[in-house]
């Protein structure tokens, strides 16, 4: 007999019912199921992609909204969405919209402590500094090492392994790391 | 053939500016002069790519005349392109390269943030995403020059000689026409002379950042948004079209 549990969690329980309407409840536990195929320990719901999902007609209609302008990953998520659904016989139809445009704010704390044990510094929350502004160009955020908490840590590159990455190095226990920079 | 709709060629000026771009920063994957940069340009690239693909995929559709956005890119020739002509100048050394990015971020983030307050909803929503890359690129393109700038008598005197060689091709940013003037009356369109002043705070801080100038020569090279290039994009496009016209309606 396993110890371990089927029964959902509180918080997951707490994120499904936010979604209104019964009908959609179903749905939105469905396409929260899916995760996103370059930072795997997160949803799309946990990254705030999952909007809204709908239902009409006998088929869901799920809207998402993708984190950056070419991210490559958005065909695969909706290629994951309508399986997903195909996976417990039911249809479902993706809707990309661009408005609002998604911000690492929308990340939920779940997600964000997902990031941190899979090795990934969570974002900062996003500042407001205006824009070209040559004051605000080598202001950086201190950057906490997720695998020691120092905040010594030095930007390696602006760029990493995906869009939505920066790359960091902590000075204290010398490690790489990755930070899921703030948009 | 009947005049374009306003909007369309508006668009096709949007989108052209990042394919264009995004085709040349692509050729410069694995060249890049340390690892860093080089995931940097692919990235950046990548955002280009990403926003000429929304803006096409939207002037395909005001458009109406059964093309998609793959054969706006694909099947156009030189004179049906409306970029501005910087975005074809030559990728040269890494001090080019960031110099016509600075250039293109310096005028992509006022133009953005202005155009997420346009009265076409879609056009808005494009826009606000795209407002958020160019603002990371700029602090990306405006490091480089302060840094290359203010950096040995060598690397001074090479980011000199970029921002002297491409200053001349942004005239065409600036250049508006019919096509904006009815379009910035009902809203749609960001009035170019409206973004200006926060391109020359831009560009003006960071080039005294870096111990840089402007030229004081003050021609400049227009008509990119007319159709008018330099010899560049002729040589550019086909490389880049060369597999679609090869095989036609392809996807990848």
């Amino acid at each position: 007999m396993s110890e371990f549990t089927l029964v959902p969690a509180g918080p997951d329980t707490d994120r499904y019912a936010a979604a209104p309407g019964d009908a959609t409840t179903r749905g939105w536990a469905i396409a929260a199921t899916v995760t996103d195929p370059e930072v795997p320990v997160l949803t799309i719901a946990d990254l705030g992609v999952l909007r809204k999902v709908e239902q009409h007609d006998g088929t869901f209609v799920v809207t998402i909204t993708p984190t950056y302008s070419g991210c490559p990953a958005m065909e695969d998520i909706i290629a994951r969405i309508v399986a997903a659904f195909d996976a417990a016989g039911l249809r479902a139809e993706v809707d990309t919209v661009f408005r609002p445009a998604w911000s690492t704010d929308w990340i939920t704390p779940e997600g964000r402590a997902k990031l941190v044990a899979y090795g990934i510094a969570a974002p900062h929350p996003v500042t407001t500094a205006p824009a070209g502004d040559a004051g605000t160009l080598f202001v950086r955020p201190a950057v906490g090492c997720p695998r020691c908490a120092s905040r010594q840590t030095t930007l390696v590159s602006e760029f990493g392994s995906t869009a939505c990455k920066a790359l960091y190095r902590c000075r204290r226990c010398d490690e790489p790391f990755d930070y899921f920079k703030e948009l | 053939m009947s005049t374009p709709a306003p909007l369309f060629t508006y668009l096709l000026r949007l989108g052209d500016d990042n394919l264009v771009l995004g085709q040349q920063l692509g050729a410069l994957l694995s060249r890049m002069p340390e690892l860093e940069a080089d995931i940097a340009v692919a990235n950046v690239c990548l955002d280009h790519l990403g926003q000429a693909r929304n803006f096409l995929t939207y002037a395909a559709e005001v458009e109406g005349a059964g093309r998609d956005e793959d054969q706006l890119a694909m099947l156009r020739d030189e004179r049906g392109f409306r970029n501005a002509v910087l975005m074809e100048q030559p990728n040269g050394d890494f001090a080019r390269t960031m110099a016509r990015q600075l250039f293109v971020d310096a005028y992509q983030v006022p133009l953005y943030e202005g155009l997420s307050r346009s009265t076409d909803d879609r056009l808005a929503g494009i826009a606000e995403k795209a407002a958020k890359e160019a603002r990371y690129h700029l602090r990306h393109s405006g490091t480089w020059v302060v840094r290359l700038g203010d950096g040995t008598a060598e690397s001074h005197c090479r980011m000199q000689a970029a921002i002297d060689a491409l200053w001349p091709f942004t005239g065409d940013l600036f250049a508006a026409d019919e096509v904006e003037a009815s379009l910035v009356a009902e809203g749609v369109a960001v009035d170019p002379a409206s973004i200006r002043p926060a391109f020359d705070a831009t560009v003006g801080d960071v080039l005294a950042q870096a111990g840089l100038r402007l030229p004081e020569d003050p021609y400049q090279r227009i008509g990119g948004r007319q159709g008018l290039h330099t010899e560049l994009l002729g040589h550019l496009l086909p490389e880049m079209q060369s597999l679609y016209r090869a095989n036609p309606g392809v996807e990848w």
